[in-house]
């Protein structure tokens, strides 16, 4: 193993270092050690785009419809208008990803700041922004961010900012129950009683026991931003000037009689990323509730 | 040469801790809890108050009310001459130097992923006392107060036994130097023979300094152990306060009479004397009317039911509140 032996815990985990215990847990797991492979794969690709496809991914360098296999200059072939797909599968992991990881941090740190300051301080805050949170809740987060994407034009920032401006209801709440648990634990207590400041003990003391769940949350937001973006340009509402998968699928619907490959490939791309946060996020989930467990 | 007469100030200093007519009330969904009501007790610096009673009767309740954990209802609560019931949580920042709490799980109340070095410090960080330098020396000094071998900074508190996990709740306690601990039941989940190791420790450490306890059990042979005063409390109300002697041979309430003798090796004087209380503990919710003992006590006449007894002084420092008082 990579680690130094010092820092190698007792096989079930219970040693002096409680990182090192929960990433050896996540790997002995079939599922997550899967989710962790495809992630670091379309992380690979977003890396090796520009090396590999140094020009725009929506050039068109090739004969349309060239089919997978046909070509070894073209392995993934060509769309319509003779656009190289694995240049466009490649780029488009940099967009889906940054789209993902952006949005997704947004969402955190509305969702964390509201849950905690709600859970927290109770009374006329947490009513006031509870009321905040209901009524995000009213609308369905996608038709949100396309409503707002429509009208602000689609941009990679305005595309990032819908997401995740729309994503963070659900966090919010959870954070909340969570903080809410703890607010009046012996822990807090006792921080309260050596004179911790209210932001001392949000930050040091109830968020990082939080943390289990909103690393969870976390890898899910990702994944259904990134699945909120490729249905936003699959409907036409993509950055024009960048490629996306969301937008490949979209072009290739028109011809998955005839060619099928053209939409499908992307939507492969699609699917495993989506697929490998959720797998992801289910063993960080089961890994860190045993944890829980044993505290 | 003109001799001081001694003056009435300093015969009577202000005492450290003065808590006046405090009431602290629940407000649940079965209705009210009223879980303290009007307890009223001094404490001088220096001097340990044992606080008893059995399970669900407020002692936690009154002792984060002296924290300001909870809001109290009414009362007050004085430290060293000041009223602090009404300081606002800034504005308490200060006085929680000076106040310090233990709590009866040292497990829940220290943070499970730091390391006993950053535990120790964070109170001196919270309120900006000393550098790098000083601080860790400052650990090194608690952990030798409390008993812990130097080489325990560097652990957490998981890798603890219990007895030594509340060595780690005092030590943390003891971080700002404070004239007043409040320890909620601090043996309470420890083993017979490490419950006595901790009480030793707490009664050498109040030895060195003049530091005061609040200590609080419900356990009163542990209270009578180690305390100065006692102080007995039913049902959110203090029905017996008196110097640690004078309540072990003079009780005077029957439910102090009755928590001597459940103590084993301990028999009532006389057969006559023998007392059991049976029954649970009338819930918070509808405190029985006029005393609040009187559904549990063999002695309970008419105006026990109507009238709520005062505390009235038996002896000097000696207060019971019971209708049939025998004064001794
Ligand atoms: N936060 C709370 N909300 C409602 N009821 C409470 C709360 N804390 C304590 N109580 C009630 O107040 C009473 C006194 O509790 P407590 O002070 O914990 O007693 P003790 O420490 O003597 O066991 C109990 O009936 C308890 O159920
Ligand atoms: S006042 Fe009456 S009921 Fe209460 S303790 Fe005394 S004798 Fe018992
Ligand atoms: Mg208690």
């Amino acid at each position: 193993m990579a680690f130094p032996d010092s820092l190698i815990l007792s096989a079930d985990g219970t040693g002096s270092h409680p990182r090192f215990a929960l990433l050896r847990r996540l790997l002995r797991r079939p599922s997550a050690l899967c989710g962790l492979v495809l992630m670091a794969a379309i992380l690979a690709m977003a890396v090796l785009a520009h090396p590999l496809y140094p020009d725009d991914p929506l050039d068109m360098v090739a004969a349309p419809f060239l089919h997978p296999g046909t070509d070894a200059a073209f392995p993934l072939g060509s769309d319509m208008l003779g656009r190289d797909l694995a240049a466009g599968i490649f780029h488009g992991a940099r967009i889906s990803l940054l789209i993902g990881v952006v949005a997704a941090l947004v969402s955190l740190v509305i969702g964390i700041g509201i849950g905690a300051l709600s859970g927290y301080y109770g009374g006329r805050i947490d009513a006031g922004l509870m009321r905040l949170t209901e009524l995000f809740q009213t609308i369905p987060p996608f038709l949100f961010s396309l409503a707002i994407v429509a009208i602000l034009q689609p941009s990679i920032a305005t595309i990032t900012g819908a997401i995740g401006i729309t994503a963070w209801p659900g966090l919010a709440r959870l954070v909340r129950a969570e903080v809410l648990k703890l607010r009046h634990s012996e822990l807090v207590e006792a921080s309260i009683s050596l004179g911790a400041s209210d932001a001392r003990i949000i930050l040091l003391h109830i968020l990082p026991n939080v943390l289990a769940p909103i690393v969870v949350s976390a890898s899910i937001l990702v994944a259904s931003a990134i699945l909120s973006e490729s249905s936003l340009a699959f409907l036409g509402l993509g950055d024009p000037n960048v490629v996306s998968w969301g937008g490949m699928v979209g072009a290739g619907r028109e011809v998955i009689r005839t060619d099928w490959y053209v939409a499908t490939i992307p939507g492969i791309a699609i699917l495993a990323a989506v697929l490998a946060l959720n797998l992801l996020g289910d063993g960080l989930n089961d890994a860190l509730n045993r944890k829980g467990q044993r505290r | 040469m003109t001799a001081n007469p001694p003056s009435a100030e300093l015969a009577t200093p202000d005492p450290l801790l003065s808590v006046r007519d405090l009431s602290v009330r629940f407000d649940t969904a079965e209705g009210p809890v009223h879980a303290v009501d009007g307890v009223s007790f001094d404490l001088k610096a220096g001097e340990i108050l044992g606080l008893v009673g059995e399970s669900g009767c407020g002692k936690s309740t009154l002792a984060r009310a002296i924290l300001r954990l909870v809001e109290p209802r009414a009362g007050s609560i004085s430290l060293a001459g000041s009223d602090i019931t009404h300081l606002s949580r800034r504005q308490l920042r200060g006085v929680r130097r000076q106040v310090q709490m233990v709590f009866q799980d040292p497990y829940s109340s220290l943070a499970p992923r730091w390391t006993v070095a950053e535990l120790l410090t964070e109170p001196l960080v919270i309120h900006g006392v000393g550098d790098r330098a000083e601080r860790r020396r400052h650990v090194g000094d608690l952990l030798d107060k409390v008993g812990l071998p130097a080489d325990a900074a560097q652990r957490y508190p998981h890798e603890f036994s219990g007895g030594q996990r509340q060595r780690l709740g005092i030590a943390r306690a003891l971080a700002l130097d404070p004239r007043l601990v409040v320890l909620d039941e601090p043996v309470s989940a420890l083993d017979v023979s490490v419950q006595a190791q901790i009480l030793n420790l707490l009664v050498e450490l109040q030895r060195q300094s003049d530091i005061a306890f609040l200590f609080i059990s419900h356990d009163l042979s542990v209270v009578e152990y180690l305390s100065d005063r006692v102080a007995v409390m039913y049902l959110g109300q203090i029905v017996e306060i008196a110097d640690r002697d004078s309540l072990w041979r003079h009780p005077s309430h029957p439910y102090t009479r009755a928590l001597l003798q459940a103590i084993p090796g301990n028999p009532p004087p006389s057969a006559d004397d023998a007392l059991k209380i049976e029954g649970d503990l009338p819930s918070p919710i509808a405190p029985p009317p006029g005393c609040r003992f009187h559904t549990r006590c063999p002695y309970a006449e008419q105006r026990c039911r109507i009238d709520n007894p005062a505390l009235r002084t038996v002896a000097p420092g000696h207060q019971a509140a019971c209708h049939l008082m025998r004064l001794s």
